[in-house]
């Protein structure tokens, strides 16, 4: 078999990585990433972030799927085969909001993509954004929730009538691998401090066990900080003094609860990036509001969130230079005021607000 | 007893392979059981009148530990300032002990004066998971089934957003405070989260009543039924059967992670909150950040029979302890609640009003609302006020 064709460009992309080369030189290395556009205002504001890296020439090339449940054969409710394997081939997603419809049926989407590739982490960094204000000044925190059991495992029995029975499952494995993750994560991303956030003076083995396995995680992480804190004191000095929190690892519930109330210190569902890790090394970014049928199509709606999850998820693949590049163009234009979408107080269109940003990454070339 | 063994041996026959499990829950409700049998009206004019000898009141003292024994101190120098006709029976418990001992001298203690005024007690990680929680204990034993904090912003004290006035109403017996565990297979926990449809009638019922009493519009449920459907699905339901026989109170339900992201942005839409345990907590220390702190916010315990008064967000303030800069009007609040409830109403508005003085004209605070002073000086200034409040304090 004739390997010519290919043993130029290996031995030259061999090169480029041996030698630090300027950015520019790496993009003949294009990623692809699976896109799922999502449902309501999910279509506009994909289009909005393809258009904003396409302008920031990003090395990012689009594979755009569709995730409808469908019934596989017996019975089991899936994900289109085509979206999995693109995604499996993939590794990075990046997701719109999804419907989640009432009587289907079958359970949530979002349950469903989570069953699918193991989903364990939930990432979310909460940022102040400059230019909206909000009562809370300063906020640079991250949310890190152990995602696939808990308080959420959905196990529940009627044990007589009139007493209802749910169980919080914790398990060792589980807890090691988000435990080990948010370690890791810190390391990654320079944060200086993990803290775990948790309950046992009340669940004294479930909680017990998953503080147990954090203080393993810091034992092989010397390098960073390590604290642990009841939930209702983080609570208590989330809304007093949001600056002393760095990385907060946690179950699921106190999660799901955290990661809202540090959504609302920066401005809410609408500006708040998202990011979900699975095995395999596959990794979602999502925007976490609503599909939001009301304003859909009308070219009302703010990408931002979606677009912030665009960046994170260029962190991950190693992109900084251009995820810097876009995420400055955003604050920049949110800053200005001249052209906001009408969620952040102004009165323009979507695809005003991304030309707005477009032009400004064009700019910064 | 018999609606006890009914349940059990119903529950045995229902689902044998649960029947294990099924044992521990049911020692569980089986105290509500009974007690709904002998069930008095929920409000506090119901409740026994607690001792009272020549004219003086008795009422248990649990220090507790960390700030809860300087700040119970206080407490009673106030009241002996004020001549309050009440004598405090001091209970001690050790938290370092690994038996229950200490705990349940304070538990009878409190059943024989009916009133109790606690500080709280630590829970040490470092024994063995079957050394419950005793602040706990204390609650599940006497059956104090309805916290009620109410979050009223001060003005004198700073905070980010003003005008803030929320009445919380936890569940505080069960729910996922249930203290049943268990590892089924090495490495893999199971804790139990019990909702019973007899206290969420009861906590729904005391919410509302207690809304009416105070005038209020508004109910707010919070849960999370989307996600455990069986039950919180069934404290929602309980809390609308509830709502249907008062028509002047608008319900309505939030999901708890929304109502924190509501709360943080935009508290006023709040009025009375009504929830399940855990929630309960996160919501109430959320509203007491919004106000000013832990060192500000009164809390009350109410069963059917006893009441027990304490801080509203339970720490222990371990790194503050012994140190004269840990915040006493939360204790002294809850003092004068306490006094409310014996119908001292005299005395309550003294002190109360002495207390409110201090943190909004004179402006002396401690370290926790962004001031320089201690303890020791701010209940001097209370204690001048009282003493300087126009009526002698022999007269009362």
């Amino acid at each position: 078999i004739w390997y010519g064709h290919f043993l130029l460009p290996y031995l030259l992309n061999q090169i480029l990585f041996s030698i630090a080369l300027p950015q520019f030189l790496q993009l003949s290395l294009i990623q692809t990433v699976t896109l799922i556009p999502g449902d309501g205002i999910g279509p506009e504001i994909s289009t909005a972030v393809m258009k904003i890296f396409e302008a920031a020439e990003a090395p990012i090339q689009w594979e755009e799927r569709n995730v409808t449940a469908i019934q596989g054969p017996g019975g089991k409710w899936m994900i289109p085969p085509d979206a999995k394997e693109s995604m499996d081939r993939n590794k990075i997603g990046l997701k719109g909001p999804l419907k989640t419809p009432i009587a289907a049926g079958h359970p949530s989407m979002n349950l469903l993509l989570r069953k699918t590739f193991d989903l364990y982490a939930n990432v979310r960094p909460c940022v102040s954004i400059e230019g909206y204000k909000t009562p809370y000044s300063d906020v640079n925190l991250v949310t890190i929730r152990e995602n696939t059991e808990g308080e959420y495992s959905g196990i529940e029995h009627v044990i007589v009538d009139g007493v209802v029975q749910s169980i919080k499952l914790i398990t060792e494995q589980a807890s090691q691998r988000i435990a080990d993750y948010a370690f890791e994560y810190a390391r990654n991303n320079q944060r200086a401090s993990v803290t775990a956030v948790h309950k046992a003076n009340i669940m004294r083995m479930s909680d017990g066990l998953f503080l147990r396995k954090c203080r393993e995680a810091a034992e092989k992480h010397k390098d960073v900080k390590f604290t642990e804190m009841y939930l209702d004191t983080v609570c208590l000095n989330m809304v007093q003094d949001p600056t002393q929190f760095d990385v907060l690892v946690m179950p699921n519930l106190y999660g799901d609860i955290l990661s809202d109330l540090c959504a609302g210190l920066i401005g809410g569902l609408g500006v708040t990036p998202s990011g979900n890790i699975g095995a395999n090394g596959v990794a979602i970014f999502e925007s976490v509001h609503g599909t939001a049928p009301d304003i859909a199509g009308k070219d009302m709606a703010n990408p931002t969130a979606l677009l912030l999850s665009a960046v994170m998820m260029l962190r991950h693949m190693g992109l900084h230079g251009h995820a810097k590049k876009i995420e400055a163009a955003c604050f920049d234009t949110i800053r200005d005021e001249k052209v906001r979408t009408k969620d952040l107080g102004g009165n323009s269109k979507c695809s005003e607000f991304t030309e707005a940003i477009c032009q400004r990454v064009r700019d910064m070339q | 007893m018999a609606a006890h063994s009914a349940v059990l041996s119903m529950s045995k026959i229902i689902n044998p392979f649960w029947g294990g499990r099924l044992g521990n829950t049911v020692k569980v409700f089986g105290t509500t059981l009974t007690s709904h049998r002998n069930k008095t009206l929920l409000t506090g004019e119901n409740i026994p009148p607690p001792a009272k000898y020549g004219g003086r009141h008795t009422v248990t003292l649990i220090p507790g530990d960390g700030i809860g024994p300087e700040l119970l101190n206080h407490v009673r120098e106030v009241f002996r300032f004020s001549c309050v006709p009440v004598d405090f029976e001091v209970v001690n418990v050790n938290s370092a002990l690994e038996t229950d001992d200490d705990m349940n001298n304070a538990i009878t203690a409190i059943r024989r004066n009916g009133i109790a005024l606690k500080g709280n007690i630590e829970t040490k990680h470092t024994m063995a998971p079957s050394v419950k929680s005793r602040n706990n204990l204390l609650r599940t034993s006497l059956d104090l089934y309805a916290n009620v904090m109410h979050c009223q912003s001060l003005p004198g004290v700073q905070t980010r957003h003003k005008n803030i006035d929320i009445m919380i109403i936890r569940e505080n017996t069960e729910g996922e405070y249930s203290s049943l565990e268990h590892e089924s297979v090495s490495g893999v926990v199971e804790s139990l989260k019990i909702i019973t449809r007899n206290n969420s009638l009861r906590i729904a019922d005391y919410a509302f009543k207690l809304a009416r009493e105070k005038g209020r519009r508004r109910v707010t449920a919070v849960h999370k039924a989307n996600i455990m459907k069986l039950g919180d699905g069934l404290f929602l339901q309980c809390c609308r059967e509830v709502a249907s026989g008062y028509p002047d109170i608008t319900f309505d339900s939030m999901i708890v992670d929304n109502t924190t992201m509501q709360l943080v942005s935009k508290p006023h839409q709040f009025d009375v909150m009504v929830m399940p345990n855990l929630y309960g907590n996160v919501v109430s220390n959320v509203c007491a950040g919004l106000v000013g702190g832990p060192g500000l916010v009164p809390g009350a315990n109410y069963g059917n029979a006893y009441a027990v008064f304490e801080t509203a967000t339970r720490n222990t303030g371990k790194s503050i302890a012994g140190k004269n800069i840990a915040n006493p009007t939360a204790m002294l609040l809850a003092s004068c609640m306490m006094l409310d409830h014996l119908k001292l109403y005299d005395h309550a508005t003294m002190i109360r009003h002495a207390v409110l003085k201090t943190m909004n004209e004179t402006r002396l605070h401690t370290a926790d609302i962004g001031g320089q002073g201690t303890t020791s000086e701010v209940v001097q200034t209370i204690m001048r006020i009282i003493q300087s409040g126009g009526q002698l304090t022999t007269e009362l």
